[in-house]
């Protein structure tokens, strides 16, 4: 039987070294949760809906409702700064 | 991810169920296989507050868990070892494929989608070698890195990996440098957006015709090896120089693209052009040959000629069909092209150019509703950057530029059968020097 030798065709990825998230929360209770409205679709309606959710049923979590400085192919570092300095969980939404 | 890892703020995202597969691998590849994520249903656009609040109550239609219930134990369940993955990902990418009769071989390629699902020729170690004859670059020179969307990482690709790319597209040896250079331009010809992008690449210079590709009747078509076979590699190197374009995972457009078959390759027809090629309006010299790259290449408007009487109605309702996130790019068959000079005087391009863009209107409370204009302009505009920021304090009705001017253009391209001509809604990404790879 005849065999060929060929090259692959496939590129190099670059080496993936696990990244650490960040610590879980004990609770949300008295903490502030920032909805991350990422400007894409209808994402604003959708978090104002989250929003309307966290009032009702975990009114003990204060939410404030954001949107990314710009268009979300673009790092936003002022409001992950206002996030980390003023919030202690976020909420990014919403991926299509 | 960077909430998590730069900012030490727990996180959850939350997407549509349809992309499910697509944000798993790209936590998986940023080092977070574990990321809490959530899902809604597709889609979110132009559902009522009322129906978004019944995605919010309901399910996440990936795993069948309450949609809250998964956000909150997202911020407030610890990470376990699984959810972490190993330290490191073995990644390794081989420089021969195990050896195999010819049959099996094409069904591999097949299977891994390293193809475009037309039949390709085997890239044997001759065939290869013969490709790599024609470039004075080193097989192992990283020739550049492209990526299929913003949140995916980079992948690097050689001399080799593109020549093995190019024989498995049937280019001949001597396209080789212009296959390089689009190559080089790290543009990506198999973008993963789902609005189904292709790419074109216009080549200009003596290269045009030292390889033999077509400016002139059907050079757009499926008439020309050249044009066929260096705009296929193009798309076939993207897709595996990149890791993979493979639909619901690396690739999403919702339609699929036709002229991602050969990236839209065609030669300007410099000869017959009453301007300037392409390329010298990019800084290159007339002398030198260069291929240069659009992105998007979705919509198209057309039409015969212009006629004396309402030949300025007629180009501004082609351009009012387009979309305003994708701007026009002119392609003017010769005819069409001299048209352009005889009724407008536009002598110069710089001046047909400046002319679509003051034709090119509509009323800003319809150009601001745009979905593209919201996703992607509007942000920019009202964070100060021009001249969109400008366009915000229009009246509704006030008539504002639809496109950028430097986001317009214009190739000269076909064979005088016809004055038939049309435009293409595309973005212009970059100009790369061929001569540089030979």
């Amino acid at each position: 039987m005849h065999t060929l030798s060929v090259l692959d065709p496939v590129g190099f990825p670059p080496k993936v070294t696990r990244q650490a998230p960040a610590p879980r929360l004990d609770t949300l209770d008295g903490k502030t949760v920032y909805l991350v409205d990422c400007r894409f679709d209808d994402s604003d309606v959708f978090l104002g809906q989250m929003r309307a959710w966290f009032t009702e049923h975990l009114p003990g979590a204060r939410t404030v409702l954001t949107r990314i400085s710009s268009v979300y192919l673009h790092d936003d570092p002022t409001t992950w700064k206002e996030i980390q300095s003023r919030g202690h969980a976020a909420i990014l939404g919403v991926g299509h | 991810m960077t909430l998590e890892t730069r900012y030490g703020v727990p996180t959850v995202a939350v997407h549509t169920d349809m992309f499910d597969r697509v944000v798993r691998s790209v936590a998986q590849v940023n080092g977070m296989p574990g990321l809490r994520q959530v899902f809604v249903p597709q889609p979110i656009m132009g559902k009522t507050p009322a129906q978004l609040r019944a995605y919010v109550d309901g399910r996440d239609p990936i795993t069948g868990r309450a949609v809250m219930q998964e956000v909150v134990d997202g911020l407030t369940r610890p990470f376990t070892d699984d959810e972490l993955g190993p330290l490191d990902f073995d990644r390794s990418t081989p420089r021969l494929v195990e050896p195999d009769t010819e049959d099996n071989l094409h069904r591999l390629f097949l299977h891994n989608r390293w193809t475009d699902m037309l039949p390709i020729v085997l890239p044997t170690q001759e065939r290869v070698a013969a490709m790599l004859a024609h470039t004075r670059r080193r097989p192992d020179e990283i020739v550049g890195r492209m990526r299929s969307t913003h949140f995916r990482e980079f992948w690097a690709y050689t001399v080799e990996k593109v020549a093995v790319n190019a024989v498995m597209a049937g280019a001949r040896p001597d396209y080789f440098p212009v296959i390089l250079a689009l190559a080089a331009t790290g543009v990506t010809a198999r973008s993963s957006s789902s609005s189904a992008m292709a790419a074109m690449a216009v080549v200009n210079g003596p290269i045009r015709h030292e390889i033999g590709m077509n400016a002139g009747t059907g050079a757009m078509g499926p008439y020309n090896h050249a044009n066929a076979t260096i705009g296929r590699a193009y798309g076939l190197l993207s897709q595996n120089g990149q890791g993979g374009s493979v639909p619901g995972l690396s690739y999403m457009g919702n339609q699929g693209n036709g002229y991602a078959y050969t990236s839209l390759t065609f030669a300007e027809n410099e000869e017959r052009s009453p301007w300037e090629p392409f390329h010298v309006g990019h800084g290159r010299k007339p002398d030198e040959s260069a291929v240069s790259v659009f992105s998007g290449v979705r919509a198209t408007s057309f039409t015969l000629g212009l006629r004396e009487r309402f030949w300025r109605e007629h180009v501004r309702n082609l351009l009012r069909g387009l979309d305003p996130n994708g701007p026009p790019t002119l392609l003017l068959d010769p005819i069409a092209a001299r048209q352009f000079v005889d009724r407008g005087g536009f002598t110069k391009k710089d001046a047909l150019i400046d002319w679509v863009h003051d034709t090119a209107l509509m009323p800003a409370g319809e150009y601001w509703d745009y979905q593209l204009v919201q996703n992607y302009i509007y942000p920019r505009a009202t964070f100060g950057e021009e001249p969109w920021a400008s366009k915000l304090t229009a009246a509704p009705d006030d008539l504002i530029p639809m496109f950028r001017r430097e986001d317009i253009h214009v190739v000269v391209v076909g064979g005088e059968t016809n004055g038939y001509w049309r435009i293409m809604g595309c973005n212009y990404q970059k100009t790369a020097t061929v001569d540089d790879w030979r």
